[in-house]
């Protein structure tokens, strides 16, 4: 079907999102410097950077907001630029601002979404449904989002990556500005989801106690990554007992850095 | 339902079936999901016109407010003589009709594209980008839902000057359509280009100053070219080679079942033009997006 390019083993077998060798510059400042991840399937990665580091210009090349000029990025063995379409079928994204229409309903948002994606009818209605459920909402389909809290809405945007089954979730500081209750909701529906569903994750944030001990973790700093692996390799390469210690050696900014 | 704890094989199984199939290959987007998304993306841009309220209501205040007042003020200085493709004299509330009507379009085409841009930043036009249809169809098809919402204002303010003894033959209103939508995706394009290329954009203000005004001013929307001759040569020239001095005559003409072949010719070249400048300028890999420096919110 859709396997021109390559054996279709290699695809078969490619991880959720490979990056590798990607440089972008906005005019003179290098925003990303040779930076090269991976999420495996059915993991879930923590992209771990303070603000500026570049974790939004390095989603921006992922969904292809713009083109990485130089390395590649791959989702499920698809180039995305040269099978952007193949590519981006495959991956659902909870962008950084909010993106839904305020006056529409929950139900309105997400059928629009479902056309985007050139999903229709009842099989439309069928997973609207369903996503609205994952994310436990289901009785607010008719309600502007207008309505909703910040963390609600958060949800709702979740749901709606999910809408094309994508089987590679990018999620780009989810969890800004929203209460502690919500913070939770939202980080434990998506690692159900990484769970019992098989998605790959990647979990762009700055705030440490989103890791958990299991996760895979990247950590960007200035446009470069200097650490790509499990947690207790973190910490074992550090010499720390926590992962904010572990940040603060590797990058060497100070405890008011981070706090800043 | 939860999605926690469905360790055992039949939870997994059972999580699965309901969600029917996670792990099934995409499908093939065919000609009917891309009709599906054509029509998602037109379906949103009319709903959501609809449910702004002020906004419905000032593009059809505005038009009105020409005809009502300004109009009835020019009628006895500015005589109009029989041009074509008026066969009679007219009253000038009938001559700038179609100005008015291009200026309703103008404005529309202009109040999406600054929502392209307040898209831009809110995310909303990401979200439209990462579909998985090819980038040149969801512009297009965001272009026409604009054009789509025009069209109910175009005819929501004809409905009105009906009663203000606007009366275009029946069969003008029919005409008008194509018409209507050659204009609408002309200076819709027009819109779309400048939203990705001029910063400047959010600023309502300095869009009247330097597209509406001007355009509107300098165009056959409000006298007749001829008398512009009389005035100024250079303005003639100046309002002959305004887009919207054409889209204004090819309304004109349509409102009574004829073509103004010059004009159809200029607002299909400048539709072409201006569009294929909007293409390039969201065209990833050359496009302006990125030159501008960082995605929209944040870091």
């Amino acid at each position: 079907m859709d396997m021109e390019t390559g054996p279709q083993d290699e695809v078969e077998a490619a991880p959720a999102l490979v990056v590798k060798n990607v440089s972008h510059r906005f005019g003179e400042t290098l925003a990303l410097d040779d930076v090269s991840l991976e999420v495996p399937r059915g993991k879930f990665v923590v992209l771990l950077g303070l603000n500026g580091a570049g974790k939004s210009t390095l989603f921006a090349l992922i969904t292809r907001l713009y083109d990485n000029v130089s390395g590649e990025i791959r989702i499920f063995g698809y180039d995305v630029r040269r099978r952007a379409s193949a590519a981006l079928q495959r991956l659902g994204v909870v962008f950084q601002s909010r993106t839904l229409d305020l006056d529409l309903s929950l139900k309105q948002n997400l059928l629009y979404h479902c056309a985007l994606h050139g999903i229709r009818g009842r099989e439309a209605r069928t997973r609207t449904a369903r996503a609205l459920e994952i994310v436990g909402l289901s009785d607010r389909a008719r309600e502007k989002v207008r309505n909703l809290s910040g963390g609600q809405a958060r949800r709702v945007e979740i749901a709606r990556s999910l809408l094309h089954r994508p089987l590679l979730l990018l999620l780009d500081e989810p969890t800004v500005g929203l209460d502690i209750g919500s913070r939770e909701s939202v980080i434990s529906i998506v690692r159900s989801l990484v769970e019992t569903e098989g998605l790959g994750a990647l979990w762009a944030t700055h705030l440490f106690d989103e890791v958990r001990a299991t996760d895979l973790v990247v950590i960007l700093h200035k446009g470069r990554v200097l650490f790509t692996g499990p947690v207790p390799d973190l910490l074992a390469k550090t010499g720390t007992p926590n992962i904010s210690d572990a940040f603060r050696v590797l990058t060497g900014t100070t405890a008011t850095e981070l706090a800043a | 339902m939860s999605l926690q704890g469905t360790t055992t094989g039949a939870g997994v199984a059972a999580a699965r079936s309901s969600a029917s199939a996670w792990d099934m290959d995409p499908p093939r987007l065919g000609p009917l999901a891309y009709y599906t998304c054509f029509k998602g993306i037109v379906w949103r841009e009319v709903l959501r016109y609809l449910h702004q309220r002020e906004r419905f209501l000032s593009a059809l205040v505005r038009p009105l407010v020409w005809l009502f007042i300004f109009a009835a003020g020019f009628r006895q200085t500015l005589g109009v003589s029989i041009i074509p493709p008026y066969e009679t004299y007219v009253l000038y509330e009938v001559f700038i009709t179609p100005g008015l009507i291009g200026m309703i379009q103008l404005f529309n085409a202009m109040q999406s594209s600054l929502s392209m841009v307040y898209d831009r930043e809110t995310g909303a036009m990401r979200t439209l980008l990462v579909s998985p249809f090819p980038r040149s169809f969801l512009l297009l098809s965001k272009l026409v839902g604009g054009v789509a919402v025009s069209l109910l204002q175009v005819y929501a303010f004809l409905a009105v000057a009906y009663f203000w003894e606007i009366e275009p033959p029946l069969y003008g209103y029919f005409t008008l359509l194509p018409a209507l939508i050659l204009s609408g995706l002309m200076l819709g394009s027009l819109a779309l280009f400048m939203s990705s290329v001029i910063r400047q954009l959010e600023n309502f203000a300095g869009v009247m100053n330097f597209v509406i005004f001007p355009m509107f001013f300098a165009s056959s929307a409000l006298y007749p070219l001829w008398r512009v001759k009389e005035s100024s040569v250079l303005l003639y020239h100046v309002c002959q080679l305004n887009p919207f001095s054409h889209a204004v005559e090819l309304i004109r003409f349509a409102l009574y079942g004829q073509v103004n072949w010059i004009s159809l010719a200029a607002v299909l070249g400048f539709t072409a033009a201006f569009l294929g400048g909007a293409i390039y300028a969201y065209n990833p890999s050359k496009g302006l997006i990125g030159r501008r420096g960082g995605p929209g919110a944040g870091a």
